[in-house]
């Protein structure tokens, strides 16, 4: 037992909790006004730490060289892992945003028999991250039938799609996926869990995970496991759910009555959602708008080529030696020192009594 | 920073998209939530095979079951709690009170973004109702 993911796992339950009880007493609270702050925490939040990158110096270019640099004509380069271009910066960018290509670099030592010792191919990280992140984009985005009515031609493709294949399993008293099932649902709730098991399980992962690691992505599987249940189990009543929702995007909500019938499960749902929203800005998920401003990344390796200052430097007072040498040129003079200019010899002027004279 | 600008653009254009819903339903008008219509007959039977609340949110659960039911077990009779009997039986059954298709089914299901593949077989309607 680890006191990181255990006070993880009570904080979650505790929320599921707060909502369950809650949204008997106050359903408004929890299905209109705390959506609504956690929208705008996350939005405010969300350009508040982007600013605050943006501000950030980056005194120098410090590119992941991870192949040839540009060099002479007939030395091949790396476009791509070394580039020199802009183009092969957006093609990186792409690649790894869209690829998660650092996670695909996953390497695990192993020792064999004899003192032997290699680097394998560790892929399991990046297939459970793409399975995970893939997954949740779909499922955030068929969601916004909840947003719409009607609901856009497009979303019902990708609901068809997301539905392609149909199981179902039925006894007679057992009865599963006639609201076809939707694979990005379950690929998330499947993905999230291996990658807390993943944590749990490989010591050196356990070693470096905190409870910031597990309370993500406990939140995010109680999300999956919540709607799963609402979808295939514990049915909801969905026209009121999209009653409630049109009215918190229409921005009706606050003068509205939240409709009746909806369940308990939604409003933990609701919760768990709002929460990860305010807690998006402050923790760790902010990769995804970090990932866009990795610094060994996002630039062109041609530090050889130009000069990178940094923009942010102040500016330093300068004092050349002419400056220096017109300041104490005397001086110097009467110490003896050589100087580079040297002072014009004075033509004195004849003073009012030579003048007389 | 000379950055600035796109890091700026980049935040523009995901606020814009996540924003979107947002605009949209300002610009446009959605459908007030549907209201089912009940055929006199409907009215007249009070209750349907179950309670309001669960058909409204589990009649897909209970047709599954039906179909499996009568499909494989071929077992047609249905006992409810109230120890009502009835014919396990889309068309006959639940379309006899619910004949209007387009102003019950199809309202929520239509709102709801909800496409079931009952009518790749049934016809709505086969006793041709009002």
């Amino acid at each position: 037992m680890n006191k990181y993911y255990m006070s993880s796992l009570l904080a979650v339950f505790a929320l599921a909790a707060v909502a369950y009880f809650g949204s008997m007493g106050l359903p408004w609270l929890f299905g209109i006004l705390l959506p609504y702050a956690a929208v705008v925490v996350f939005v405010l939040g969300f350009a508040r730490k982007v600013m605050g990158w943006a501000r950030s110096p980056v005194p120098f270019r410090i590119t992941t060289t991870s192949g040839q640099q540009q060099s002479l004509p007939w030395i091949q380069q790396a476009r791509i892992d070394n580039p020199s271009s802009t183009v092969g910066v957006i093609v990186r960018m792409a690649l790894e945003v869209l690829t998660f290509r650092s996670l695909f670099r996953n390497t695990r030592m192993k020792l064999h028999d004899g003192g032997k010792f290699s680097y394998n191919l560790e892929i399991f990280l990046w297939v459970g991250a793409l399975a995970f992140h893939y997954a949740f984009l779909t499922t955030l985005v068929r969601h916004t039938r909840f947003f719409f009515e009607p609901t856009p031609l497009c979303i019902q493709f990708l609901e068809n799609a997301d539905s392609f294949f149909r199981f179902e399993i039925i006894y007679d008293f057992i009865q599963f996926g006639l609201p076809g099932i939707y694979v990005s649902g379950l690929v998330l709730f499947a993905a999230a869990v291996y990658l807390f098991l993943r944590r749990l399980f490989v010591s050196n992962v356990r070693y470096i995970s905190l409870a910031s690691d597990y309370f993500p992505l406990f939140l995010i599987i109680g999300i999956a496991f919540t709607g799963i249940l609402m979808r295939y189990f514990t049915k909801v009543d969905i026209t009121a759910i999209k009653e409630l929702t049109m009215g918190l995007i229409t921005l009706k909500a606050l003068t509205f009555q939240v409709p009746e019938g909806i369940s308990a499960l939604f409003y933990i749902h609701l919760f768990f959602v709002s929460v990860l929203l305010v807690y998006f800005p402050f923790s760790k998920l902010m990769h995804m708008g970090g990932v866009f401003l990795s610094p060994t990344r996002n630039m062109t390796g041609n530090t050889r080529q130009v000069r990178h200052t940094n923009p942010w430097n102040p500016p330093v007072k300068v004092h050349t030696y002419e400056a220096y040498e017109d300041e104490y040129r005397e001086k110097m003079i009467e110490a003896g020192l050589p100087v580079e200019k040297m002072p014009e010899p004075k033509v004195e002027k004849p003073t009012e009594e030579e003048k007389k004279e | 920073m000379k950055d600035k600008k796109w890091i700026v653009l980049g935040l523009v254009v995901f606020f814009g998209l996540l924003l979107f819903p947002l605009a949209w339903n300002m610009l446009v008008k959605a459908a007030p939530a549907p209201e089912v219509v009940l055929t006199k007959k409907a009215k007249a039977a009070k209750q349907c095979v179950m309670p309001k609340e669960y058909m409204t949110s589990e009649h897909m659960q209970l047709l599954d079951l039906w179909r499996h039911s009568v499909v494989r077990n071929a077992k047609r009779e249905y006992v409810n709690p109230e120890g009502k009997k009835f014919d396990m039986s889309l068309s006959n059954t639940c379309l006899d009170c619910h004949s209007n298709k387009e102003q019950f089914c199809d309202r929520c299901h239509n709102y709801a973004s909800v496409r079931p593949y009952c009518w790749d077989c049934h016809i709505d309607n086969p006793k041709g109702e009002e």
